[in-house]
């Protein structure tokens, strides 16, 4: 009774190793199928739209790319200002974002005080459920006529600088360009900030304490330690807010002036794939509608490319850090 | 010599956590302001009525019937996208981290993110709302099922983003610890794994509520909205962001101050569930010491 | 019934829905009819349906999704009626077995920011607007303007000219106004729900507009009347058709839907704007409900019916209280006639 034979332990052990490889197939195999869902809801909303569009997609071709026209009266479409007011907008938003969420991130797993911590963390993350909407009304309400009243100061000094003066010309409408990139800046900050806390807090103490030992500084700890430490998780937080920046409508239709042109100052009003795609679908029939939907199809294109981009420089630049 | 560089580092130093502070001022100055004229807008709003009284009646009514809607919907958003999410970046952390397959989903994971929410309304459109009218002959075609779908597709990518993020940063240590205990690795990535990430994992679900609650475009063409109570999840459906943007729109002031409020409730929503699930998964937190 | 379980089972994994049907068929005492589209009639008609509610224990769930969304599910048949800012045309309508019908009145003023210049006291005719929105008046004291304003200082300003950024019915029958008044216009730029723009800034929604209009000082732009009424924006004054200068007000609606010729437009396919009669305000709108002429749902569309005769009937005070203009009698008779010979109802 107390004795158990050796071969039952063995095949015990067997056993309970074969149930093991089971299971761990049959987890696979779940975790497998919920990440094709991913895969088969981008495939489908991508060919949808590629399909919605078909018609302008395959008739109009390459020009739809390069024309910046946009007559619904006519039926003559071009993505060219749209693709450019999304790219300007979400690149501005990028330039702000990143640097002031670093920022935040830093306040906050470096410098703040222990009770302070939580509640200004949890203060940036409601910027994030805030209704687009409201981004739009606030920017539309409150914000326009504040750039309004700041655009002629900054038309009078960095208008005159060369090269970058061209970017902040033209009349002080408080719209536009660079309003639109501020507010999605905004938007997309708690997504950045929130990935960037999170994982800063993840970097072991041990290597902090070392750095520190070592008689660095705080700063010098985040530069050199931290910030390489979490570099992947960071950058994944950065695609979060700059795929936010890209695809927002609502905030953006508010303040960005719906012009179908490409102006070089930052100052003027434009428009981008996702608020014209918001701006005119609800009316939008026949023709109108497929150049629309293809809009939207141009958008994955457009990610594509951008992440495409991203990630070569990224590539590029960890092989100059012999990675 | 040596101390000119160390007076440099000092200041470069103070300059840089000086400049950090300023950016944490910078952000809270952003979201008081927000807020402020949120509530300055909204506050004449503020009454009994707007929790017991229906859209139906507009001005003189409430949001009732869209506060139910826009509950039941991000819940069942929200348990659709919140397993299928984190079981899919646990997928790309764990098993697909250096495979094509991994890569290719991560990257088309990213493209996902930034889709515009109308799009995927109309993908839903397409695949429930239009398939569900034919299957029972009109009877359900708009539903508040087919509007929690599309507010899925939203939140998802999201959370399958950072939870791979956060996976990614438990050390390796810890699984090669538990492996050699002889845990089979589904146990070892259920009980130890997302254990040790649950933090993140549970910011990148909140980021998700946050990010889908105040939807509209994908709801018109999904849940529609209904002026009348209704809680059954086959019901065309209210939501505070559809009310929002049909009030902003509308002549009346009246409604103006409605949707104001509406979005303050949109807000206090997402607050007050970040702050609940934080508080039940705070025992969680793991440093890697 | 439908809840039992060898129903259920059969059904799989659209157990859920069939259930959602049943308890749907079961808790519906009355008929819940659904309608969709122009966002111009959606305060009167959620302002109906709450009172109709009341009064029938039927539920009209109208959302304004837009214009062209309306169109595409009355046709999808995920509605039971639609609602349009623009008509659909003859072919259309037989090819889908539809048929449409007005259902309120309301007007499109132009609005403007001029500092000095009093509401109402601005006076415009249709080319002189016409041109304002090409771009070929660009300051207001331009001689048109003066001509037009004589005793009133205008400023030697630039203006700037504010448009709707989203596709709309008032951009719709604005267009479609200034295409009547000005060849340059009409060859130009032409009508639609969404326009290729000569110039200006767009403003999302009468909202953004309003409030563009608001910020920026010498802008015109133009909202739907109920809107600059209650919101208190000041609009401008038109001289009409029979050159008579005009008021945007409740008679001056109606009297552009009594002179309109509906008797000799098919499928009531007609714009009031620049309507000839002497009181008549250029700019007046209507919207259409589209319906199937054989409702999938022949409940649902004896509900419609009887909602929307019911609304003619005892809608009017609440159309005026929302500053609409119901439609004039001569109109409703013309409508109950389409109905009996069009709908069989």
């Amino acid at each position: 009774m107390s004795s158990i034979p050796a071969t039952d332990l063995a095949s015990d052990a067997e056993q309970r190793s074969r149930i093991d490889a089971r299971h761990d197939r049959w987890f696979r195999w779940l975790l497998m199928f919920c990440a094709l869902l991913v895969l088969a809801t981008l495939l489908g909303a991508a060919l949808s739209t590629l399909w919605g569009g078909r018609e302008v997609l395959f008739k109009d071709g390459f020009r739809f790319l390069t024309s910046d026209a946009w007559n619904p009266v006519t039926d003559d479409y071009g993505a060219l200002a749209p693709i450019f007011g999304t790219l300007v907008t979400s690149l501005i938003a990028l330039l702000l974002a990143v640097p002031v969420s670093f920022g935040i991130a830093l306040f906050l797993t470096e410098i703040a005080p222990a009770w302070l911590r939580s509640p200004v963390a949890t203060a940036i993350e409601l910027l994030a459920s805030i209704p687009s909407i409201i981004y739009g009304m606030w920017g539309l309400f409150v914000f326009v006529p504040f750039m309004a009243s700041i655009e002629p100061a900054l038309s009078d000094t960095l208008g005159k600088l060369p090269l970058v003066g061209k970017l902040f010309q033209g009349p002080p409408l408080g719209l536009g360009l660079l309003t639109a990139g501020i507010v999605l800046a905004v938007m997309i900050l708690p997504f950045i900030c929130s990935v960037m806390r999170e994982v800063f807090q993840t970097v072991p103490v041990r290597l902090k304490e070392s750095s520190y030992a070592l008689g660095s500084t705080t700063w010098e700890v985040v530069w050199d330690i931290v910030l390489p430490y979490t570099r992947s998780a960071v950058i994944g937080g950065v695609f979060l807010g700059l795929g936010r920046a890209l695809g927002e409508t609502m905030a953006v239709t508010f303040v960005l002036g719906n012009a179908y042109s490409i102006s070089s100052s930052l100052l003027m009003p434009g428009t981008s794939i996702s608020s014209s795609i918001a701006n005119e679908f609800n009316e939008a029939v026949g023709t109108h509608r497929s150049a629309l939907i293809a809009l939207g199809f141009l958008l994955f294109v457009v990610t594509f490319v951008v992440l495409l981009i991203a990630r070569l420089m990224l590539r590029q630049l960890a092989r100059r850090e012999g990675n | 010599m040596a101390a000119s560089v160390y007076v440099r580092r000092r200041a470069i130093n103070v300059i840089a956590l000086g400049l950090s502070a300023f950016a944490t001022a910078l952000g809270l100055v952003f979201l008081a302001w927000i807020l402020w004229m949120t509530l300055k807008s909204g506050l004449a709003a503020i009454t009994p009525r707007l929790f017991t009284k229906i859209t139906a009646y507009g001005a003189e009514g409430g949001l009732a019937n869209a506060i139910a809607g826009s509950l039941i919907m991000d819940l069942m958003a929200l348990l659709i996208c919140a397993p299928i999410g984190v079981l899919a970046g646990t997928f790309l952390a764990e098993y697909a981290n250096r495979t094509k397959l991994g890569a290719t989903i991560r990257f088309l994971n990213d493209i996902l993110l930034s889709a515009p929410s109308i799009v995927l309304g109309l993908f839903v459109y397409v695949i429930v709302v239009l398939p569900m009218s034919n299957f029972t002959h009109g009877q359900v075609s708009f539903s508040g099922f087919a509007g929690a779908v599309a507010l899925a597709l939203i939140g998802l990518p999201v959370i399958v983003r950072t939870t791979d993020e956060m996976l990614q940063l438990v050390p390796g240590t810890l699984r090669e610890a538990t492996l050699s205990l002889g845990v089979p690795q589904w146990k070892m990535t259920v009980q130890v794994l997302m254990r040790a990430a649950t933090s993140g994992i549970v910011t990148g679900v909140l980021l998700a509520l946050a990010r889908l609650a105040g939807e509209t475009a994908p709801l018109l063409f999904t849940a529609f909205g209904n002026n009348f109570m209704t809680v059954h999840p086959m019901d065309k459906m209210a939501s505070l962001p559809v009310a929002i943007y049909q009030y902003t729109n509308d002549p009346s002031p009246a409604l103006h101050t409605i949707a104001w409020a509406g979005a303050l409730l949109i807000t206090l929503f997402v607050l007050v569930l970040s702050l609940l699930t934080r508080m039940l998964f705070s025992r969680h937190k793991v440093r890697y010491d | 019934m439908l809840t039992s379980p060898r129903f259920m089972f059969r059904l799989g994994a659209f157990t859920a829905i069939a259930a959602a049907c049943s308890f749907g068929a079961m808790s519906a005492a009355a008929t819940d009819i659904t309608g969709a589209g122009s966002s111009f009639v959606y305060p009167v008609i959620s302002k109906w349906s709450a009172s109709y509610a009341e009064k029938t224990g039927n539920r009209v769930n109208y959302q304004s999704i837009g214009s062209g969304g309306g169109i595409a599910q009355i046709k999808a048949g995920t509605v039971d009626f639609g609602a349009s800012d623009i008509p659909l045309d003859e072919a259309t309508l037989d090819k889908f077995g539809m048929g449409q019908f007005p259902d309120v009145i309301g007007g499109i003023v132009p609005a403007f920011n001029v500092p000095g210049v009093a509401a109402g006291k601005l006076v415009l005719d249709g080319p002189t607007l016409a041109a304002i929105f090409l771009g070929n008046i660009s300051t207001w004291n331009d001689p048109a303007i003066a001509a037009l304003n004589p005793g009133l200082k205008l400023p030697s300003t630039k203006i700037t000219v504010v448009h709707r950024s989203d596709g709309s019915g008032t951009t719709f029958n604005f267009s479609d106004y200034l295409s009547k008044v000005s060849a340059d216009w009409k060859s130009k730029v032409g009508e639609g729900s969404a326009i290729n723009w000569p110039t200006g800034i767009g403003g999302k929604g009468n909202e953004g507009v309003a409030a563009y209009i608001r910020q920026i000082p010498n802008s015109i732009g133009y909202v739907e009347y109920a809107y600059a009424l209650q919101n208190h924006i000041g609009y401008a004054v038109m001289k009409n058709a029979a050159g008579k200068v005009v008021e945007p007000k409740t008679s001056t609606f109606q009297a552009a839907a009594d002179t309109a010729d509906w008797a000799h437009a098919k499928n009531f396919n007609l714009l009031m704007t620049n309507a000839p009669g002497a009181d008549a305000w250029p700019i007046t709108a209507t919207s259409w409900v589209i319906m199937y002429k054989q409702p999938k749902n022949a409940t649902n569309g004896k509900v419609t019916f009887d909602f929307f005769k019911w609304a003619y009937a005892n809608g009017q005070e609440q159309a005026r209280s929302l500053d609409y203009v119901p439609l004039p009698p001569s109109l409703v008779t013309q409508i109950e006639n389409y109905w009996k010979t069009e709908f069989k109802q």
